[in-house]
């Protein structure tokens, strides 16, 4: 067994609440993962004990809230084997850690008339900041399209590549589960002499990562979807990238010097971290990295292998023609999230029934809007699996479907 | 929790599968489009107004059983009234709906009989539908406000 899924649901005290004498089916960790107890409490500990500003003040309490802080940053490089922790910027979640390098590196390099290669699998966040650069300066997009069954359709990449100065796509589908070969990807953007940024929210929280073996230019990913809190993002990017580029946000911290003619930046990674940060936060996201440390994100992906095989037997076995599952059916090129059509009864029909049985999914266009026209689809319902998912999740899952017959 | 027997009332579903005034209308008629981003639901809703009254009205677009079953049930509700009856209907509903448009000081009728509309009334249990049932109502009213207000 890769992990002990029955031990580690202790570990989450939301798992164990009961609603109408029946337990939660937590099964929207695409959306947001629960916290366990570890970043509960050192997140409480923190407030109660050891709350301080940080990078201002020179006391006690305040040296303990730096170190804290700092602390979690080492750990966060350490567990995406970022060169220097000076490489990870926090900002409130990952959509503001893609509008810093789309806005800020975009701003700074491109031209009207150059182009950016995106995907037909993009999350908004990995989009409208593009369509605001459209807009202000003329950039164009390009769009890698997608196979029959949901993975990226590599066939023209070259093609695709020529003349691009980004390839900026997603390290894993939130709406098909999809897993990109990254890697491969980072390597024929520089071939084509593109930067290649990667949103790597989906991928992150559920199996090891290396920046560097990568071979990637930015990755951002967020702390809510990996057990940390949310409030908080985070932007890895390579370190000669990153100084070049002109600050995001303006403000305290961010600054070496304000005059009343102008000002100087700090150096990485204050340059892009204006403001009082989320502190207690970034303790919390602290304690998520060790957390899963311990577990070992390895062992994470294996299990949700087996439970995707899991899943996708299930349901279809059970449901046949009546259930359309979108994405890769081979569960080593897919997470465990899985959208899907049922029986013609509408997603936001379908997630109310589920609700019934205490089973939360999500419903609706996923922030994938693109992508949702591309399946034929005005929405889906998303079933998602973490960590603390079981296969009794699975069974309640369809048994909550089946019931949906009962009124429609 | 409230069971979905308040939510889905016979009523309701049979105006989800059967629903009424499905279609478009040609210009003279007037339209406009609707949607609620938290699910998805996408509406259009034509209407043709002659001599101060609602001769026509029809939606198009796709959703949930609720905000379709709405939508049907309104354009019933409504065509062949004058526009301030129409206007007082919505009002009505939108008021059954726990909704108050804090813009609009003009008294509700409480008096209004909503007819089938009543069914809809377990909706308020479930106030993230509360959205789906007032989509076509909003969006009847931003056509009405198109040839009113140009």
């Amino acid at each position: 067994m890769s992990i002990d899924v029955t031990t580690i649901r202790k570990d989450f005290p939301v798992l164990q609440r009961q609603i109408n004498g029946k337990p939660l089916v937590y099964l929207d960790s695409a959306n947001t993962s629960q916290k366990p107890n570890a970043v509960i409490e050192a997140m409480a500990a923190f407030m109660r004990t050891g709350y301080a500003p940080i990078n201002r003040s020179s006391y006690q309490l305040a040296a303990e809230a730096d170190t804290l802080y700092e602390g979690a940053r080492q750990l966060v490089a350490k567990f995406i084997n970022a060169p220097k922790a000076s490489e990870i910027i926090f900002t409130k979640n990952a959509t503001e850690a893609l509008n810093l390098v789309i806005m800020s590196w975009g701003r700074a390099n491109l031209r009207r008339g150059d182009v950016v290669l995106l995907t037909h699998m993009e999350h908004h966040a990995n989009i409208v900041p593009w369509h605001m650069l459209v807009a202000e300066r003329g950039i164009e997009l390009r769009w890698v399209p997608l196979t029959a069954d949901g993975q990226l359709d590599m066939s023209d990449l070259d093609t695709l590549l020529q003349d691009t100065k980004v390839f900026s796509f997603t390290a894993m589908s939130n709406v098909l589960g999809a897993i990109s070969p990254v890697a491969t990807l980072c390597a024929a953007a520089h071939k084509a002499g593109a930067i290649a940024i990667i949103d790597a929210c989906q991928s992150v929280p559920h199996q090891a990562t290396d920046v560097q073996a990568w071979g990637a230019d930015f990755v951002a990913f967020s702390s809510h979807k990996m057990c940390g809190p949310s409030g908080l993002g985070m932007l890895w990017g390579r370190e000669k990238l990153l100084e070049a580029m002109p600050p995001f946000l303006g403000g305290g911290n961010m600054i070496s010097d304000v005059r009343l003619d102008g000002f100087t930046t700090a150096c990485l990674p204050a340059k892009f971290e204006a403001g009082t940060p989320p502190i207690a936060e970034v303790v919390g996201l602290g304690a998520a990295v060790e957390y899963l440390q311990k577990i070992g994100m390895n062992n994470v992906r294996q299990h949700e292998i087996d439970l995707s095989s899991y899943v996708l037997n299930l349901l279809n076995s059970r449901f046949g023609d009546d259930i359309t599952i979108h994405g890769p059916t081979n569960t080593e090129h897919r997470g465990a999230t899985f959208s899907f059509a049922f029986r013609g009864i509408h997603p936001h029909d379908l997630s109310q029934v589920l609700d019934q049985q205490n089973v939360c999914v999500r419903a609706g266009h996923h922030c994938a809007k693109p992508l949702m026209r591309i399946i034929g689809a005005n929405a889906t319902v998303r079933a998602s699996f973490y960590l603390y998912s079981t296969q009794s999740d699975a069974d309640a899952l369809a048994d909550a479907l089946d019931s949906a017959s009962d009124i429609f | 929790m409230a069971g979905l027997e308040d939510l889905y009332r016979e009523i309701i579903l049979d105006h989800y599968r059967t629903p009424r005034n499905r279609g478009e209308l040609d210009p003279p008629a007037a339209h406009a489009d609707g949607h609620n981003p938290l699910c998805g639901d996408e509406i259009r809703v034509f209407v043709i107004v002659e001599d101060g009254i609602v001769t026509d009205v029809r939606f198009n677009g796709s959703g949930c059983s609720i905000s379709q079953s709405s939508a049907s049930m309104m354009t019933t509700a409504v065509k062949g009234k004058p526009i301030a009856d129409v206007r007082k209907v919505v009002r009505r509903f939108k008021h059954m709906m726990t909704l108050s448009d804090e813009t609009d000081t003009t008294p509700v009728d409480e008096s209004l009989n909503l007819g089938d509309l009543e069914a809809l009334q377990g909706v308020v249990k479930f106030p993230v539908r509360i959205k789906c049932a007032t989509l076509g109502w909003n969006t009847l009213i931003d056509a009405l406000d198109s040839i009113t207000q140009p």
